[in-house]
């Protein structure tokens, strides 16, 4: 059984957080605190900072200002000023990262089953056993079939691609998923079945997840919260049916009333 | 355990103008447990958006929206999701839900989002389906392709598979053959019997009358007419 009980302190405590390229704003002053089982989507269109902030927020670029608070065991450590090798760590056991595009976040010369099995091996895991069986249990999860295991990702389709870049991810079951237009570049049909099956697995794993899209259907269906970035600044944040339905700003008016109905 | 006071809302269209449009003022509203009320008043006078309101997808400009022990309008995204996960449901005229989920999963879903385990929460579902007649083998398939009638059917069985303490519904009987929105309005009433509040919008007149403790013309809280 799954614990139920919610933890009564926040994931991520972000503030203040800036990053510049020179003179011009990567993304300024971002705040937000992020809590167990939330999941936050950041929109905005090409070049609004959203996905500077992401790359901020994981690690994987360096902020010129600014705080990221991940809760580790109740201490609320800064993984701004920790050291490489810890966040290295965190990023292997407590974060996962999903690529907009799959060649970014696989190895395409390695086998399915080897994509998935190097991630556990990354935290411990030794015994080939073990390993093949969490793989294959995996890739049954993300709908990938069993005989594909001995597969590169480079034999795949676009979407099963994405979906062996998440099972990937998720198999050291980390509390914190970042994603970059997980589902951009597929096709609607693929989307959809992709979208359902995140839904389900960070409702089944109690993920946290920071879902960057300019998709605002995407946000709609996975995200609880909203954050809406223009030219490097937060303009706009609140539950996402509220952002959406009722915009408070200018640019995120346009956004929403920018998008063809279907 | 719905209690609004002195609300206002105003739309800004900052692309058109900036112009202000105040589409509420002043309205005031109690609704008791096992009570249901109806708003009234012209198309276009404010019901939906009231409705809105009260689910927090719409801010208020100003004033209280007490459901239960939370104010809607000062409370953060985490609160209202809490409020709306345990505590208040809402029935909206169309169903939204990710496309390729099962009709019987997205009855479930409020469910299991409460901690119901999927074997009870699936029967569940289930009954609430086959009592609002959508046929068995459709139960495994996306609502999305279904008729406007199944629908809001489906969107029925999911507002109604939790037990809110309050409920909000939006023309829950509207493209409903007889003998399905006689299945709908003798659902509300059980949810008026286990002490649900209920608000909601009937164009129905027969349904309001059978359903409808008080009714509330939300035209008294249209901003033309207080001023």
């Amino acid at each position: 059984m799954k614990d139920m009980s919610p933890i009564d302190r926040p994931l991520l405590q972000v503030a203040g957080l800036s990053k510049y390229y020179g003179a011009r704003i990567g993304c300024e002053a971002v705040g937000f605190e992020l809590w167990p089982g939330e999941v936050m989507g950041i929109v905005g269109e090409s070049g609004s900072g959203k996905t500077t902030l992401l790359n901020c927020l994981a690690g994987q670029l360096a902020p010129d200002a600014g705080q990221v608070l991940f809760d580790l065991d109740g201490i609320a450590t800064d993984t701004v000023t920790m050291s490489e090798p810890e966040r290295r760590r965190l990023a292997r056991t407590d974060w996962a990262f999903v690529h907009q595009h799959a060649a970014d976040g696989l190895r395409m010369n390695v086998s399915a089953g080897g994509n998935v099995g190097e991630r556990l091996m990354a935290i411990g895991a030794r015994r080939y056993g073990d390993i093949r069986t969490q793989a294959l249990d995996w890739l049954g999860r993300v709908e990938i079939s069993g005989d594909r295991i001995d597969d590169r990702p480079t034999a795949f389709s676009g979407g099963m691609r994405q979906r062996l870049q998440i099972a990937r991810n998720l198999v050291t079951g980390p509390r914190l998923v970042f994603m970059d237009e997980p589902t951009g570049g597929l096709d609607v049909s693929v989307q959809a079945r992709l979208l359902d099956l995140m839904r389900g697995l960070v409702r089944e794993m109690g993920l946290s997840a920071i879902i960057v899209t300019h998709d605002l259907a995407v946000v709609r269906l996975l995200a609880d919260r909203l954050m809406v970035m223009k030219d490097g600044q937060v303009v706009e944040t609140g539950l996402t049916d509220q952002v959406l339905d009722d915009p408070q700003h200018g640019y995120t008016q346009l956004l929403v009333s920018s998008v063809l109905q279907v | 355990m719905i209690q609004i006071e002195n609300l206002s809302k105003t739309f800004t269209l900052h692309n058109q103008g900036s112009a202000v449009i105040p589409v509420i003022r002043g309205a005031e509203l109690q609704v008791a447990p096992g009570e249901c009320i109806a708003l009234t008043g012209a198309s276009g006078a404010g019901k939906s958006t009231l409705m809105r309101m009260i689910y927090g997808n719409y801010l208020a400009a100003s004033g209280r929206i007490m459901v239960g022990d939370v104010d809607v309008v000062a409370a953060d995204p985490r609160a209202i999701l809490t409020l709306r996960r345990y505590t208040l449901g809402y029935v909206s005229q169309f169903l939204r839900v990710v496309p390729r989920v099962a009709t019987r999963d997205v009855v479930a879903e409020p469910l299991l989002a409460t901690g119901s385990d999927l074997v009870a929460a699936r029967a569940r579902a289930e009954a609430l389906l086959a009592r609002l007649n959508i046929p068995q083998r459709l139960w495994s398939l996306s609502p999305t392709t279904f008729s406007g009638g199944e629908q809001q059917r489906v969107n029925i069985a999911r507002g109604f598979a939790y037990g809110y303490p309050a409920l909000l519904l939006d023309e829950p009987t509207a493209s409903l053959d007889a003998q399905n929105r006689d299945t709908v309005l003798q659902m509300i009433e059980e949810a008026k019997a286990r002490g649900a509040a209920i608000i909601g919008i009937f164009h129905d007149e027969a349904a309001r009358a059978r359903l409808c403790d008080r009714e509330v013309d939300v035209t008294g809280f249209s901003p033309e007419q207080a001023a």
